[in-house]
């Protein structure tokens, strides 16, 4: 009985002592990002990596899911006539939720992954102490290039993911469909409003970005140095950057919205 | 060299083709400018202006000249409603402003129809002439009311 209370607050001890870490780590990474060298060619190779590897997997499902919404939305408005507000529908539900969350999650398991991957392979074979044993900041000169890719690169993708989303709603909804097409577009542009739509959506992958690159760099800087490890560390990356992600979009929006 | 040069392009096209998308959203859906000239606002007073929000629409015959820019209520509590228009329309000072839905459940703009008068508005006069929005419950309760379907008197 004692060893189960015990258990628990050592593990509680454990977990508050992790987020401190973790905390800890990410003010190191700022700093590093605020320290010169700014290591452009580094940022520009990691940007490829994470930005312009994900390009396919963005644009092909957020055309898909600018289809679907199209062809949902259709069917539940089509049962009030009110079809005019399909562009209004499809367009505020991508920007301002499943844009910038699908990208998320999904540079998440693409990105988030291949990072924490990439990360826990140098610890395992040693090259983070050889940096260290040049007296190089394998935080500077590994882990804020990749973190800073990620921020950078979510908004642009999420923005990207909206855009394509807006013409694959169009493509059914006009093409297939037969509607107005004046209507989808100027019942879009009416509904959109720039600050609690547009600002708040790139908000969104700015935050999501950070996270994904902060969890991530986090859970593959501190794996254990065995295959093991690196694969619970990407794991745990995909997961708890997931549950982050989903977690803040509700406080994005219950405290940007109003 | 040729593989680093080649990813430097690729990376700049993405950074680029990323902000044109945020630019898109900003701009042409968001209207962070008015895309229309604008440039004459004028001022309109409502008894009741039901669900109309700022950005609706302007409209005169159904083509859009401008757009709601703020609803306030006056010292009168009366709505007013500051529309921002079209600078080159010449509208005669006895045009007269109605509220409308598109559809049945569609969304409120404002209809605009120039009167008569050789006298045009100048930008900040008021639109003297307004009709409110339908109050569709309103007009049943009234229906109701005077055909005495309530049965009470």
């Amino acid at each position: 009985m004692t060893g189960a209370v015990a258990r628990l607050g050592a593990r509680s001890v454990d977990w508050v002592a992790g987020l401190g870490h973790m905390t800890r780590f990410a003010g190191s990474v700022v700093a590093a990002a605020l320290r010169p060298p700014l290591r452009g060619r580094t940022l520009v190779r990691e940007i490829y990596d994470v930005g312009v590897r994900s390009l396919a997997l963005i644009l092909g499902s957020g055309f898909v899911v600018g289809m679907v919404l199209g062809l949902q939305a259709y069917n539940t408005l089509a049962r009030f006539g009110a079809e005019q507000s399909l562009g209004a529908v499809v367009g505020l539900s991508l920007i301002r939720e499943l844009g910038p969350v699908l990208t998320g999650l999904l540079v998440t398991g693409r990105a988030g992954s291949a990072t924490a991957a990439g990360i826990g392979a140098m610890v395992t074979t040693g090259q983070l102490d050889g940096l260290r044993m040049m007296s190089i900041s394998p935080i500077h000169f590994v882990v804020y290039p990749k973190a800073l890719a990620l921020l950078i690169a979510m908004p642009l993708l999420s923005a990207l993911f909206i855009v394509v989303g807006v013409f694959g709603g169009y493509v059914v909804v006009v093409e297939l469909l037969g509607l107005d097409p004046g209507s989808y577009l100027s019942s879009l542009e009416n509904a959109v409003d720039f600050r609690d739509d547009v600002l708040a959506s790139v908000l969104k992958g700015v935050v999501f970005g950070l996270l994904a690159g902060l969890i991530s760099t986090y859970r593959g800087y501190t794996s254990e140095p065995t295959a093991e490890g690196v694969s619970r560390s990407t794991t745990s990356t995909v997961v708890v950057a997931s549950v982050c992600i989903l977690i803040s979009n509700y406080f994005i929006t219950a405290l940007w919205g109003v | 060299m040729q593989s680093t040069s080649g990813r430097d392009l690729a990376v700049g096209i993405f950074v680029l083709g990323g902000l044109l998308a945020v630019a898109y959203l900003s701009v042409q859906v968001g209207g962070l400018s008015y895309a229309g000239p604008g440039g004459l606002t004028l001022v309109a007073r409502f008894d009741e202006i039901g669900g109309l929000s700022p950005r609706a629409p302007v409209a005169i015959s159904g083509v859009k000249v401008g757009q709601v820019t703020a609803i306030t209520l006056d010292d009168d509590l009366r709505a007013e409603v500051r529309l921002d228009l079209d600078a080159s329309l010449e509208l005669p000072i006895d045009t007269s402003a109605s509220i409308r839905t598109s559809g049945l459940l569609g969304d409120q703009f404002i209809t605009l129809e120039p009167g008569g008068e050789l006298d045009l508005l100048a930008d900040g006069d008021e639109i003297d002439f307004t009709y409110s929005a339908l109050n569709l419950e309103k007009l049943i309760g009234t229906l109701v009311h005077e055909t005495d379907i309530g049965g009470s008197e």
